[in-house]
């Protein structure tokens, strides 16, 4: 489980995030989500401490990562894996290489062979078993987010943080990227969290959902009860889409 | 600007702090030499060996007078030449080369968040990146160095004595007459010094570009100028020291 209490952030005089407080449940898909600009890839990166918080704590299973010093830092992230909006794949590097690279910095109890066993395993999990040998470049963005979500569990972490995994991709490859971090989550058993502002992710895999709204937490809850919520910013952002609206009309 | 230089000797100092284990490095360190080195010696070659001929001609058409020995030429061309010119021109030419690779190269990974994947994974992205970038420039800058003096001389040599305003005989007697080798070491320490510069002010650039493909320019740009500044201050303050 993962504990943000009271984060603030502020870049330069402009206040980002204010007084955030939320709970991630372990082997749910808890999801941020939001409008452009309201802090939700801020959060996650103060989540995964890319950014430092003003004040507030980062709680991983009772350790917090703020106040940790480096090396227990590093403990704590060797149990995360994060797929990031652009992929953020190694561009020197190959699909396998990419997927290998946590294993090779910072795994020092497996050999080679083991090592590649993994990689390949992980490769075989998201469908890309005969991609090894491309570079980012020559796949496509869909394959390049697989490559990541691959890179992500190779080292069976604990936390699985997702910025943006549908961004860029079109709607049929989106619910598929969707449906292979539902199923990690629940198959690997980890607390994942994803940032996102796609609604259909919203209904099918948000699990617990937290809203944010000019850099405040609005509501939060699971994602059966989101269409009732009684919050005007999230219905105006819930039912902003022609389809959403007509959706509501029919039910 | 004093805020920029405190930033700039933080980043230095986490190029050595919770870094990797040796063995990561080791490999790196090879790429990142045959990235530097290999890849830079036709443009080394290329420019000290016309820098050579140039200044081999030159100083040959204004110093042909029956009052100064013609050996002289080769005097002057090997001073030059391994005084300043070897390190200083090749490691300007480098600046342009390696530095702005560098500072593209990191800052197209910061952009694209390669940088912020190894940070969450638990890896010193500053250490892990730079520092084999570093240790490289500094062990191949000597070679480019040593091998840009040679070519130069040889330039010199071509251009003196192959259009007859020298005879092979009175070039050589130049460059061997009252020979220093402390002038060898002088440029070795240059060329370690700007090595050292070039590889830190453009990682520095490239590790902390914010925005998209126009900064990455920009700093590549900017990783350039400031090398080479840093190189000509640098040349300056080690003439200084060790003369």
């Amino acid at each position: 489980m993962i504990i943000v209490k009271n984060i603030n952030k502020s870049f330069k005089g402009n206040v980002v995030l204010k007084n955030i407080d939320a709970e991630f449940s372990k082997g749910k898909t808890n999801l941020i989500i939001g409008s452009s600009g309201t802090g939700k890839s801020v959060l996650l990166k103060c989540i995964v401490g890319l950014v430092k918080p003003d004040t507030g704590i980062v709680e991983f299973d009772g350790r917090d990562l703020i106040s940790t010093p480096y090396k227990g830092q590093k403990e704590i992230r060797r149990e995360m894996g994060m797929l990031f909006q652009g992929s953020a794949l190694f561009d020197s590097k190959t699909v396998q290489e990419n997927v290998l690279f946590p294993l090779e910095m910072l795994n020092f109890r497996m050999n080679r062979g083991e090592m590649l066993d993994r990689v390949n395993f992980c490769l075989k999990r998201v469908g890309l078993e005969n991609k090894n040998h491309l570079y980012p470049s020559e796949i496509s963005g869909g394959m390049q987010k697989r490559v990541g979500i691959a890179r992500a569990i190779v080292m069976n972490p604990k936390y699985l943080f997702c910025d943006e995994p549908n961004s860029g991709l079109d709607p049929q490859t989106a619910i598929v990227i969707d449906e292979l971090i539902k199923e990690i989550t629940e198959e690997f058993d980890t607390t994942t969290v994803i940032v996102t502002h796609d609604m259909n992710s919203v209904v099918t895999i948000g699990e617990h959902i937290v809203y944010l709204y000019k850099g405040e937490k609005l509501w939060q809850g699971a994602n059966r009860d989101i269409m009732h919520a009684e919050v005007k910013e999230l219905k105006d952002f819930i039912f902003a889409s022609e389809l959403m609206k007509k959706i509501k009309a029919l039910s | 600007m004093l805020s920029v230089v405190g930033k700039y000797f933080m980043f230095i100092g986490s190029l050595f702090i919770n870094r990797e284990r040796p063995s990561v490095y080791i490999k790196r360190i090879i790429d990142e030499s045959i990235l530097i080195g290999t890849q830079s010696v036709f443009i080394v070659a290329i420019v000290s060996l016309f820098i050579g001929a140039v200044s081999g001609l030159q100083t040959a058409h204004n110093l042909i007078s029956p009052m100064v020995p013609l050996y002289t030429v080769g005097v002057i061309v090997r001073d030059m030449t391994i005084l300043e010119l070897a390190p200083t021109i090749t490691c300007i030419v480098l600046a342009g080369k390696v530095g702005s690779n560098i500072a593209g190269g990191l800052g197209t990974m910061r952009i694209t968040e390669q940088v912020d994947a190894m940070d969450v994974m638990g890896i010193n992205s500053a250490s892990y990146l730079v520092l084999p970038k570093v240790v490289a420039a500094m062990l191949t800058f000597p070679m480019l160095v040593s091998m840009a003096g040679f070519l130069s001389l040889l330039g010199g040599y071509m251009s003196t004595v192959f259009t007859g305003l020298l005879s092979s005989y009175d070039y050589v007697y130049g460059i061997r007459f009252q020979f220093l080798e402390y002038n060898i070491f002088v440029a070795i320490v240059k060329s370690v010094v700007f090595g050292y510069l070039i590889s830190t002010v453009s990682s520095f650039m490239g590790y902390y570009t914010k925005g998209g493909a126009l900064e990455v320019g920009q700093s590549s740009t900017v990783a350039v100028t400031n090398s080479c500044i840093a190189v000509l201050l640098a040349d300056y303050f080690i003439a200084q020291l060790l003369f």
